[in-house]
């Protein structure tokens, strides 16, 4: 599976080219600036881009806005995106065209090796990868609206997992619960938030993200 | 002019000149104050007396003669004695407010509009009255007398001719004596050391008077800058800033600000830079390789060792990093023992050899602290770096209200005040504090750079000391 690594940091760069060689990854390109990974990108056409937020020149979001350009030209890029800080914002920037293949995870999240793997192959496949944190923030945000108020504590549980991209077994896993028990509570939640059933779990994860999003933007009354 | 003729030289006759002509002019300030003063005085027992007798002579010494003239002459005195202690204070305020160039600004207390009831009677506040006039005349008596401003004018009309007599009398009685002594000398038998030669003791009197006239002369302006200090103190206040001086000082309070605002805004994006960067950075790539390491435990061990070694030196990196920044954001030496120890601190870690001589009977305020130890940090390193110097010294000093810290090296000198070079990052960093940095190198050394600061000190606690590093 071949990579473009953009990483400004020297030590971050090396660390991550090392940790994805050892799992099994091509590096294609490892770049430091915003523009040479928008040349990367185009050129290369990796199977997935794991990118840094904050790349010079202009130290900004240079690297998001680099990954958002590259998918504009090449839809459904997939593009796994770091950063030191997570920011609702930028999580919903990458998931704003609905067609997954996009991850959003806050650095921290390389330490666990297995998971970070797991989560850039999620995207490669055209899957999702959003951070805890900023699904842990959404779900915050749109506790007040209605419908997921009628959700059980576990089905709430489910719900954050599945926000984040994780498939039914990584859920059943994470839960120690049957992949069966999984089912029954998405179909439930599914049920609950009025969103058409669908079997493809991309599109399925989309559909929460996207629900999510609208709640968050409508507060509850009062 | 033939008078200025046998002072020699143009420029010393220009300042000799000047001189001349300011203690001339302060003689005739001298002059025109003390007939002012002895005319507030004479004024109303003048017209007192004249009112008394214009009576007395209206009415032909008659039975009605007294019943007129002791009203009278009281009127009389008192309206006049009013008149002259407003003037007087009144002039004695623009005198001493053209001196010093500022308007001094006065403020008396407000006088009520009168108001008038229902059946048509004037109340003053106190007191009712049928005619308008006399309740004015009542309200305005009242107000007179209970003024604050006007009571320190009436306290002025005693003092002033006290004042005049105590301060003028001296250099004026110097400058007379002396003019009178020369001018009598010729008509008067006086003996020097016994000579009985004319000529010589002409020439002595003339000598001894002109020395007393020039020196009574010369004390004039002193005298009468400090009469109007005398003015301030009794009439209280005293000339203001002018509005164009306020303009002009809101203005530079309006760009110090500014730059303040910037400055601290740009320190909280390098230390949030420094953090991304450094710091966060090396604790993520430390978390990298542990889980990098983790997964090489298993398949290879002397490959996970090294990158162990790896990570604790990332570790102790970063620690360093911290530390560096909080050195940056406030040097602990500061914190804990002050201004004069952290420079000395600095000196000792300098690249040149410096020498640190520091006289500060107490602490600033730690911001201004602050200020002018990153300011004497940087002097230091562009001594090192610029002036390639081989010496350094740093003199810190306050006296009367201002901090001045001098900092001179030996380097080849030539440095100047760039648009946006470190200098005039001091001047802003200083200008804050309404401080001034000057700036003397001449090409081939040394450079000497001059901080002042006003600044008040707390917790009086002696530090003189001087260490050769």
């Amino acid at each position: 599976m071949r990579v473009v690594l953009a990483e400004d940091l020297y030590l971050l760069r090396q660390g991550l080219t090392r940790l994805l060689e050892i799992h099994g990854f091509t590096i294609a390109a490892a770049v430091e600036t915003g523009p040479d990974l928008l040349a990367a990108l185009l050129s290369e056409r990796p199977d997935v881009a794991v990118v840094d937020v904050r790349l010079p020149p202009t130290l900004t979001d240079e690297g998001l806005q680099a990954a958002l350009a590259a998918r504009r030209e090449i839809p459904g890029l997939p593009v796994l995106v770091l950063s030191q800080h997570v920011q609702q914002l930028y999580a919903r920037e990458l998931l704003a065209d609905g067609t997954g293949g996009v991850g959003y995870l806050l650095k921290d999240r390389v330490f666990n090796a297995d998971q970070f793997v797991d989560a850039v192959r999620r995207v490669a496949a055209g899957g999702t990868a959003m951070d805890p944190d900023v699904i842990g923030r959404l779900l915050q945000h749109s506790a007040g609206s209605e419908p997921l108020q009628r959700l059980s504590p576990r089905e709430r549980e489910v719900l954050g997992l599945m926000a984040e991209g994780c498939s039914n077994s990584a859920i059943a896993a994470r839960l120690t619960v049957s992949d069966g028990a999984v089912a029954k509570h998405i179909a439930n939640i599914f049920g609950k938030l009025e969103l058409a059933p669908t079997e493809d779990a991309n599109r399925r994860v989309l559909a929460v993200l996207a629900y999510l999003n609208g709640a968050a933007e409508r507060p509850a009354e009062g | 002019m033939a008078t200025t003729a046998w002072f020699g030289g143009g420029a010393a006759r220009s300042a000799v000149g000047e001189r001349v002509r300011v203690a001339v002019r302060a003689g005739g300030q001298a002059v025109v104050m003390t007939a002012a003063a002895g005319a507030g005085v004479v004024g109303p027992l003048l017209a007192t007396v004249c009112a008394a007798f214009v009576a007395v002579q209206l009415f032909d010494q008659g039975p009605l003669a007294l019943y007129v003239a002791v009203p009278g002459a009281v009127l009389a005195g008192v309206s006049s004695l009013y008149w002259f202690v407003r003037r007087g204070a009144v002039w004695t305020r623009r005198r001493v407010a053209r001196e010093a160039g500022e308007p001094w600004g006065v403020v008396y207390s407000p006088r009520e509009a009168l108001e008038q009831d229902a059946r048509g009677f004037w109340w003053t506040g106190v007191s009712y009255h049928r005619r308008a006039e006399v309740a004015r005349l009542v309200q305005f008596v009242r107000w007179a007398v209970r003024d604050r401003q006007v009571q320190r004018e009436g306290l002025w009309w005693v003092a002033n001719p006290v004042g005049v007599l105590a301060l003028l009398g001296v250099p004026m009685g110097l400058v007379w004596g002396g003019l009178v002594f020369m001018g009598t000398a010729a008509v008067d038998s006086r003996h020097f050391f016994g000579v009985e030669n004319h000529r010589v003791n002409l020439l002595f009197s003339v000598v001894l008077g002109g020395a007393l006239a020039v020196a009574g002369l010369l004390a004039m302006p002193w005298a009468v800058r400090a009469h109007g200090a005398f003015a301030c103190r009794v009439l209280g206040g005293g000339p203001q800033p002018s509005r164009a001086q306020l303009t002009e000082r809101v203005a530079h309070l309006t760009e110090t600000r500014a730059d303040a605002v910037d400055a601290q805004a740009a320190e909280l994006r390098r230390i949030e830079r420094d953090l991304h960067d450094g710091a966060q950075a090396r604790l993520v790539s430390i978390g990298l390789t542990l889980g990098t390491i983790e997964h090489l435990m298993r398949t290879d061990q002397e490959a996970a060792r090294e990158l162990l070694a790896e990570a604790r030196e990332a570790s102790a990196k970063a620690l360093q990093e911290l530390r560096d920044l909080v050195r940056g954001i406030h040097p602990p030496v500061l914190a804990e023992r002050g201004l004069p120890d952290a420079v000395r601190e600095l000196a000792l870690t300098a690249v040149v050899p410096t020498e640190v001589t520091v006289s500060l009977p107490g602490r600033p305020e730690a911001a201004l602290e602050t200020a002018v130890y990153f300011s004497v940090s940087e002097l230091l390193a562009n001594a090192a770096k610029h002036a390639r110097a081989r010496h350094a010294w740093v003199d810190v000093l306050y006296r009367a209200g201002r901090l001045r810290v001098v900092v001179t090296d030996d380097g080849h000198g030539g440095a100047r005040m760039e648009v946006d070079g470190g200098l005039r990052g001091i001047e802003k960093r200083l200008g804050t504090f309404d401080g001034t940095i000057s700036l003397d190198s001449p090409v081939g050394g040394p450079t000497t750079i001059t901080m002042e600061l006003p600044c008040a000190l707390s917790s009086p606690r002696t530090s003189t000391s001087s260490a050769r590093v």
